[in-house]
């Protein structure tokens, strides 16, 4: 792990809490961590397992999921489908030895700027003594797995 | 791969984003990036010329696809969609990167902001490219509107959309309507009595045939989307039949029992159990306080019945609470403030040192139908007193408690300077102030009317007041030690009475409020303007407005300005009667559903049905929120989230880590 490594976080942010209280974050000069790269998605609901495993492939050292609290998504339930899919993602990293800090899953209301700059902070600070994910060669290549050996598989987009 | 020919242009945003942010850095790398057809940096692309020069290059250029990589797209996206719109693009084939709210004011790191700019307008970039053609969908608007605090915010928000000619529902917490302003007694600056401007508003709500006021009622849910919410309101049990009271009062008079009043008289005086909680009170009929009612504690009384004049009775123990359902198309919140808890300052004596009252508590004593009937004297119900100290900026202007200038104390605690000289010519008043706070119109003018009323002004925040003497002259009174900065010395001030003017803040509730509402509010507990400037009564959420001191510190004039603006924004929606709505929305592909229903369940609106006959299930439009939730649960990924397809995220993804990304990217 170099000195300096910085980790790149993909947040995907719901439209309606955590995206805006990014959004107040900025807006009330907060400073944070400049390492969480959001992406908007209308609910958490909306985050397909399969966005979280494209962006640490991708080359992503960590992932945050940002929705509304439970009890409070602006589409009454889609943050507690994310939170079951979440669970069932947890479990399939961690047999990937995909450590568990690196994909998190947190809650923050429109009102709540202060609490999402301090979850990347927190989150950038673990991610970064995890040092780099590089996906290729912890998860397909690490544990006595073979590296995929064929053709790079060309992805399923 | 798609020929796209998209246009990139960065904001400098004045200096909030060039600060940070090497824009033109950010534009020269965006210009090399695959499909970029130009690449421009400007310094407000929000100004009317910064939105020419994105039309200029759709039309010259043959831009196919918009990028502006700016602010958060809540502010301006649809800034921008107007412009590809004018410009004959179609405004879904655009996409903004929030390079401002996320990026330039979060850090002061310029390297790592820039590389973070370049990432999300890259993704931008992406994404943009896969975007597809979309039309808005018309949604009608309920003429019907709910209005929420019956405070002068939302009286004249009621009356103004009423007067308009559309129906109004105003619900209320306590039993009648007014609000703070009911309870004060004059109004600064020019002195005009509180409730003699404000009882008839009151009373033409109260008559008013396109207004439902609902007091003692409240929002217990909301569900929809603007222009059709439905509103699940309790209207709770008065213990009064409303169709026969005639507000004549004889029940209060007979009631046998008295409590303190803690919400009208803030505990300065006594109510009945049955009660109104002041005698212009809007509606008249009133309300039985079922915890302290005889009756219902101990099952005999009815006191109240027996006197009551009206045929049939109109006290009514067996009423129950209703539960009503509002549909209506528009929201204004207007639920007020609270005031900062004064005894969260012990060193300020409140509560402890009796002669210490909150401005409220003033304001009911010098009210002409207040408790001590309008006479300014101490707890002891009968001593003016000689010497009054008026301690501004309680809980406002204080790191430990609200950063904020509440911005109306000075105001009312000069109005309070000037009631004392009024009532009690030879008494000395002293105003404790840190700066003297008076923009308004008219509102220098009175404060300098003080100045020559003798009042003593004292530039310096109180430290302590204390009722433990240093000097004889000290003996039996309040003594309020002050920094004068004026002079640069500390003083002891005694006095026989001391007023705090604490801090207006945001009601307990209004964070429950703002999720029950769906929309935001501030660190401070105020509701969130969508924009602080430009859009003062609107919120992000579409369809629900706020009005008064909900939003912020405010005194009434600039409520009501509010409460009329809100109201002149819904009239607007009403008028339009249809508008559009964003076309986010999934859809089923029929031929390759395999009718596994796992999105049936997904779906909160249930907006999914499975048809038997076919087996396949499909999304009804008009239903769907857009969440996409059904999306990211389809095993066969053939739902698609409209303007969130997976191919767009997909590509986002791709493009916001292309500075990390490995050269092959393995499965
Ligand atoms: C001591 C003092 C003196 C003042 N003197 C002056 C003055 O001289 N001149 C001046 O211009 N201003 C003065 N003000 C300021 C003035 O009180 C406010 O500007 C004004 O009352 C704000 O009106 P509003 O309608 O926004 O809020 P409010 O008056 O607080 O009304 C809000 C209403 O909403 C109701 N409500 C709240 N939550 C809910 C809910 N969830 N559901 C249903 N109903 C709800 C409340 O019961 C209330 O009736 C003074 C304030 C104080 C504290
Ligand atoms: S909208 Fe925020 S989690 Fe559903």
């Amino acid at each position: 792990m170099s000195e300096n490594f910085e980790p790149v976080i993909v947040g995907f942010l719901c439209n309606w809490c955590s995206y805006r209280a990014a959004d107040l974050a900025g807006t009330a000069r907060l400073k944070y961590a400049p390492n969480m790269r959001p992406i908007r998605v209308m609910c958490s609901g909306r985050v397909d397992p399969q966005f979280v495993l494209k962006a640490l492939r991708n080359g992503a050292d960590g992932v945050m999921i940002a929705g509304c609290h439970p009890g409070e998504c602006h589409y009454v339930s889609g943050n507690i489908k994310a939170l079951r899919r979440f669970v069932l993602l947890k479990k399939m990293l961690r047999q990937l030895g995909v450590e568990e800090e690196r994909v998190q899953l947190v809650w923050a209301s429109a009102s709540e700027g202060i609490i999402l700059a301090e979850k990347v902070d927190k989150m950038t600070a673990e991610v970064r003594a995890l040092g780099p994910l590089n996906w290729n060669k912890t998860v397909l290549g690490g544990n006595g797995h073979p590296v995929v050996k064929a053709e790079p598989v060309a992805e399923e987009v | 791969m798609n020929e796209e020919k998209v246009g990139v242009y960065v904001c400098h945003c004045g200096t909030n984003i060039a600060k940070v942010v090497d824009v033109v850095d950010v534009a020269t790398w965006a210009g090399e990036q695959p499909n970029v057809e130009v690449a421009r940096e400007y310094k407000f692309m929000c100004s009317s010329l910064g939105q020419e020069l994105i039309e200029q290059d759709i039309k010259e250029k043959g831009l196919t696809r918009v990028v502006v990589a700016s602010c958060s797209p809540h502010m301006h996206e649809k800034t921008f969609r107007g412009a590809c719109e004018r410009a004959g693009l179609n405004p879904f084939l655009f996409e903004m990167a929030n390079i401002r709210e996320h990026d330039s004011w979060i850090t002061d790191d310029k390297v790592a902001a820039t590389q973070k700019a370049k990432s999300l307008t890259n993704a931008a970039i992406a994404r943009v490219v896969h975007h597809q053609p979309l039309e808005p969908i018309p949604v009608e608007i309920n003429p019907n509107t709910l209005i929420v605090g019956g405070g002068i915010a939302g009286i004249t928000a009621a009356l103004e959309l009423a007067d308009a000619g559309n129906h109004v529902y105003l619900v209320e917490r306590e039993p009648s309507i007014g609000g703070h302003m009911a309870q004060l007694d004059k109004t600064f600056p020019t002195l005009d009595c509180s409730a003699c401007i404000l009882t008839p508003k009151m009373v033409d709500v109260g008559q008013h045939a396109n207004i439902t006021l609902l007091t003692w009622s409240e929002v217990e849910e909301l569900d929809g989307y603007l222009g059709n919410f439905t509103a699940t309101v309790r209207k709770k049990a008065r213990y009064v039949n409303e169709e026969v009271c005639t507000g004549c009062g004889i029940c209060i008079e007979k009631c046998p029992a008295k409590v303190l009043d803690e919400v009208f008289e803030v505990g300065m005086g006594t109510r009945k159990v049955i009660y109104r909680p002041f005698p212009q009170a809007v509606p008249k009929y009133p309300v039985i306080d079922k915890e302290n009612c005889i009756y219902f504690l101990r099952g005999k009384c009815k006191a109240c019945e027996l006197f009551c004049p009206t045929e049939p009775n109109s006290i009514d123990f067996t009423q129950k609470d209703e539960i009503l359902k509002l549909q209506v198309g528009n929201i204004i919140l207007a639920t007020g403030y609270d005031l900062f808890d004064v005894k969260r300052i012990p060193q300020y004596g409140y509560g402890r040192l009796k002669n210490v009252f909150t401005s409220l508590e003033f304001e009911r004593m010098v009210n002409a139908s207040g408790p001590t009937d309008g006479k300014i004297v101490l707890r002891d119900g009968k001593t003016p007193p000689a010497s009054v100290a008026i301690v501004h900026c309680v809980g406002s202007r204080d790191e430990n408690y609200h950063k904020y200038c509440s911005k109306i104390c000075c105001m009312y605690s000069l109005k309070f300077a000037h009631l004392v000289h009024e009532r009690i010519p030879d008494a000395e008043v002293y105003n404790c102030y840190i700066d003297m706070r008076t923009p308004g119109k008219g509102y220098e003018e009175f404060y300098h009317r003080l100045l020559e009323e003798g009042t003593n002004f004292i530039r310096g925040k109180v430290a302590e007041i204390t009722d433990a003497p240093r000097i004889p002259a000290e003996e039996g009174k309040l003594v309020v030690q002050v920094e004068d900065t004026l002079i640069g010395r500390q003083r002891r001030v005694p006095v026989d009475m001391v007023i705090l003017s604490p801090a207006m803040e945001a009601k307990p509730d209004s964070k429950e409020v703002s999720q029950l509402f769906k929309m935001g509010c501030d660190f401070d507990g105020f509701f969130t303007e969508r924009h602080p400037k430009l859009d003062p009564v609107a919120t992000m959420t579409e369809g629900i407005y706020i009005a008064g001191a909900c939003q912020g510190p405010k005194d009434v004039p600039e409520s009501v300005v509010q409460g009329a603006a809100a109201a002149a924004r819904v009239a607007g929606l009403i008028n339009r009667g249809t508008v559009m709505m964003e076309p986010v929305r999934a859809n089923i592909d029929q031929d390759k559903c395999s009718g596994c229903r796992i999105c049936n369940n997904m779906c909160p609106y249930n907006a999914i049905v499975f048809h038997e006959d076919r087996h396949v299930s499909e999304v009804i439009t008009a239903l769907c929120q857009g969440c996409g939730t059904c999306v990211a649960a389809c095993p066969s990924g053939i739902i698609t989230g409209a303007h969130f397809t997976n191919d767009q995220v997909f590509s986002e993804i791709e493009g916001i880590l292309w500075d990390v990304r490995p050269e092959k990217v393995l499965a």
